[in-house]
């Protein structure tokens, strides 16, 4: 532990491992937002997606089962969601607080009350072993970044690849550019025949259901452990809208923003060790009162969003239609 | 022989918004090949009508039949089947795309993935139907005419064979009007079956075959255009007779109120817009500004208005400079400007509150007290509905709701209600049809008989040698002269606007646009 290689090494790696659930609510929620729903309820979505992937996980002793329920069950709430505000024309915000408060008043129901029953995660041999890191052949072997890059599990390789995945379908397939022009101006889009409810509807429930991956990626982080009376989730789910913003509603740049972010986020927890064991370039670390590092994170989520509200409105990625509800008879 | 079948057939068509009935029994035809124009005044059910062909919106009751087939038309993608295409009062753009991925929007026929090819795809249609667009330009760099043209080719690339116009000509210039009606003919002579609205008579005898008329959302008569005339159009329109002509009242004229001497603006790229230029209100005077359009009208006006920043030059109010004042400071002082933008939604009203509300925007400091004082704001409400004839359900709608012709009615009363001593207009008649334009020329009347100088941006060259005392002409951004309306002559204001013709030092002793009886002299020989 107090090699210095390997102290740096495991601060890299834990930027990943703890930080990519956030990319998946950042991405789930730039594909939401695309289509010009601003929904407030990532963190219950998440809570969903992981109390009930979890549970399924288990019950099946199978990863691919828990990660298809954390999708469908998140997914309904983005049913919900749009059936509401698409549907019901109610209001957004208000909309997207109440499946926060259902969404995480039902994880504490369920994982409270049923959830502490249940095995935890080390009897299920299923979950155990798809959690396991998957070592790339020959990259893996690298000195440092071998391990910090690649050799993760197989949800922070899924992570990646869908942000990657839905960067590429908004640029560059005709649905995507739809979807675009549902956020930007639905009546627009509407009047070429376009059909808007049908898009809100569909980006809405795949959306949610990517937020809910990431929710499950945290059950599996923390083995599916009650203790304390935090959530698995456990504020990332607002983190992952303020991400959206700093990632300019563009997921490739999402993945940068969770790397940024996480880099702060996990500094909190390895400054004492850096200093330790840099203490020449790095001992300044320990001078630094440890509740700034919990600050910090949201501190630079602050100035991010500062410094994007005054970008120039062509090149900002924000549906200019955001959060309004849209109604064709309606002008 | 039988006689050619319709292409759209509407009949006994009625549509109400809550209490509104906007359209009541309506019947409307119109054959392949025959250019329609739909004529009514504000509020009186045009839009209405034309977007429950394009799907908008659904009848209450009523048939419509496309090619002789009874249809039943839910959606925009339903009408597009059926071959009907609709160039909307408002743009429906995408402003952050190109104008190729508008078009490719609506577009079935590619495949999913989207190919750089796309661009040149654009560009050859576009030309197969005489149309020269640049297929990556932005939206939002476009100018209007450039977007009324993208609409078209849209429309027409899904393969409209019926095409509905709302509109189209309210921001254009007369030359692109002139260019639009070309292409009409075009699709008229292919067969194409044609529906423009338009409040401009001229046009109407101009373009169209046959004239439908609504008033009040009843449906009145269809005449051929040839038989007709703006007289009895304009009787059908209003349902009674009206006069058509412009009064031009003396009055006694006051030094000048408003006075700019050699001011220079930039626009918002940095580039001079208006240079150097110097002109005078007196009270009790209307100085109309004649120009192409974008010759510097628009940031001259908010310059007036504080809203732009003077690079240099003065600009005196009643003795007083107030170059670097905040607008509102500016508005104190009683000078008022009322911008219709090219969108006309964009500038001055809040769309989605109520009339009231919209009246009590400009003075919301003014009450007394933490609250806001709805009673005077909905009696000055219901005050300019009566005066401008403004079609409301009642004053606490919101502004979006009323047509486009009314929400403006809405902008300029406010305006006058404030009691200005300088009036800053421009394009007050945008999309106003005939009797509502004319009643904006006798409130502006009004206001130079009670001594306020006005300065009057209009397009329509004919109303403002009619309407004007004096009318500047800019050239970009240039003063080509200012001359007595009842002097001049079309010909000769299109020849200073198009820099053909100068004027400034028309008369040796006095330069133009410099008073004689200026206040400024007055200033300088008191600091001198
Ligand atoms: N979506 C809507 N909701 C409520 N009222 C509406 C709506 N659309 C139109 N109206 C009302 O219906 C009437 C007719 O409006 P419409 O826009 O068809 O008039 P128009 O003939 O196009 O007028 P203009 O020349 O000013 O554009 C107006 O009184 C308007 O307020
Ligand atoms: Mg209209």
């Amino acid at each position: 532990m107090n090699d210095p290689i390997n102290v740096l090494t495991l601060f890299l790696f834990n930027i990943i491992l703890v930080n990519i659930p956030l990319l998946y609510g950042t991405v789930g929620e730039i594909l939401v937002e695309k289509s010009g729903s601003l929904d407030l309820g990532v963190e219950g979505t998440m809570a969903i997606g992981a109390i009930f992937g979890y549970l399924a996980g288990c019950a099946a002793n199978s990863l691919a089962v828990g990660l298809l329920v954390s999708f469908l069950t998140a997914g309904l709430c983005g049913l919900l969601f749009s059936l509401l505000t698409v549907s019901l024309q109610a209001n957004q915000n208000v909309t997207g607080l109440t499946i926060t408060t259902f969404g995480l008043g039902l994880y504490f129901f369920v994982g409270k009350g049923i959830g502490e029953r249940w095995p935890a995660m080390t009897a299920s041999e299923g979950l155990v072993k798809g959690y396991a890191s998957l070592e790339f052949p020959l990259l893996s072997k690298l000195p440092v970044i071998g391990k910090a890059l690649f050799s993760h599990n197989i949800l922070v390789y899924l992570g990646i690849a869908i942000a990657i995945a839905v960067w590429w379908y908004l640029n560059f397939t005709k649905t995507g550019l739809r979807l675009r022009a549902v956020g930007e101006n639905p009546g627009a889009a509407d009047s070429v025949g376009v059909n808007t409810l049908l898009y809100k509807y569909v980006h809405l429930i795949v959306g949610s259901g990517i937020m809910g991956l990431g929710g499950f990626y945290m059950a599996l982080y923390m083995s599916g452990s009650f203790e304390g009376s935090n959530c698995w989730i456990n504020g990332y789910g607002w983190i992952a809208i303020a991400l959206v913003i700093f990632a300019n509603w563009n997921p490739a740049l999402a993945i940068l923003g969770t790397l940024v972010f996480g880099f702060f986020n996990t500094l909190q927890i390895y400054s004492g060790p850096l200093a330790g064991v840099f203490p020449g370039p790095l001992g300044w670390l320990n001078a630094i009162p440890p509740q700034l590092y919990k600050a910090l994170p949201f501190l630079i989520t602050a100035i991010v969003l500062v410094a994007s509200s005054v970008r120039k409105r062509e090149g900002s990625g924000q549906p200019a239609a955001l959060g309004l509800n849209y109604f064709r008879e309606e002008r | 022989m039988e006689k050619q079948q319709y292409a759209i057939e509407m009949r006994g068509i009625c549509k109400s918004f809550g209490s509104v009935a906007a359209n009541k029994n309506v019947n409307l035809n119109v054959r392949p090949g025959e250019i329609l124009a739909l004529l009514g005044e504000n509020g009186s059910g045009k839009t209405t009508l034309m977007n429950m062909l394009s799907g908008i919106y659904k009848p209450d009751s009523g048939v419509i039949l496309v090619d002789g087939q009874e249809v039943v038309i839910n959606s925009p993608e339903d009408a597009k089947r059926l071959g009907i295409g609709m160039v909307h009062q408002h743009f429906k753009l995408v402003d952050i795309f190109s104008a190729a991925d508008n078009i490719w929007l609506g577009d079935d026929k590619s495949g999913a993935i989207l190919k750089k090819d796309r661009y040149t795809t654009v560009r050859d249609m576009a030309q197969k139907f005489g149309f020269d667009i640049d297929p990556r330009k932005k939206v939002y760099n476009m100018a209007v005419s450039e977007k009324q043209t993208l609409e078209i080719v849209k429309v027409l690339c899904y393969g409209a064979r019926i095409i509905i116009l709302d509109e189209p000509t309210a921001v254009l210039t007369v030359q692109e009007t002139a260019k639009l009606f070309d292409v009409l003919r075009r699709m008229k002579a292919s067969g194409h079956a044609i529906i423009i609205i338009t409040h401009k008579l001229n046009e109407v005898l101009e373009i169209s075959d046959r004239v439908a008329i609504l008033r009040k959302g009843e449906y009145i008569t269809t005449v051929d255009t040839a038989s007709t005339d703006e007289q009895r159009l304009t009787e059908y329109m209003v349902g009674r007779k009206v006069e058509l002509n412009i009064q031009r009242p003396v009055v006694e004229k006051t030094r000048p109120l408003l006075e700019l001497r050699d001011l220079t603006i930039k626009n918002d790229e940095g580039a001079v817009a208006i240079d150097q230029v110097s002109f005078y209100i007196r009270g009790g005077e209307i100085l109309g500004v004649a120009g192409i359009a974008g010759c510097g009208q628009k940031e001259l006006c908010e310059a007036i208005a504080g809203l732009r920043p003077i690079e240099k030059g003065m600009m005196i109010h009643k003795g007083a400079n107030i170059v670097g004042l905040p607008p509102k400071a500016i508005l104190e002082k009683g000078i008022s400007m009322s911008f219709i933008p090219e969108d006309r939604l964009g500038m001055g009203l809040a769309p989605s509150m109520s009339v009231t509300d919209n009246m009590l925007l400009k003075k919301y400091d003014q009450s007394k007290g933490p609250f806001v004082d709805r009673k005077t704001g909905r009696a000055e409400a219901q005050q300019i509905i009566k005066e401008l004839e403004i079609v409301t359900p009642s004053t606490e709608t919101p502004v979006r709701r009323l047509s486009g012709g009314n929400v403006q009615k809405v902008l300029l009363g406010r305006e006058i209600k404030a009691g200005p001593n300088v009036i800053v207009t421009a394009y007050p008649v945008r999309g106003l049809d005939i009797n509502s334009s004319y009643a904006i020329y006798d409130i502006l009347n009004r206001q130079k008989k009670d001594g306020v100088g006005i300065l009057f941006v209009g397009e329509d060259l004919d109303v403002m040698i009619d309407l004007c005392d004096k009318i500047m002409v800019l050239c970009h951004g240039r003063v080509m002269g200012v001359v007595h309306a009842h002097k001049t002559s079309k010909e000769e204001l299109g020849l200073m606007m198009t820099g053909a013709l100068d004027l400034r030092n028309k008369h040796e002793d006095k330069p133009a646009g410099i008073a004689r009886d200026s206040r400024i002299e007055d200033r300088e020989e008191e600091e001198g």
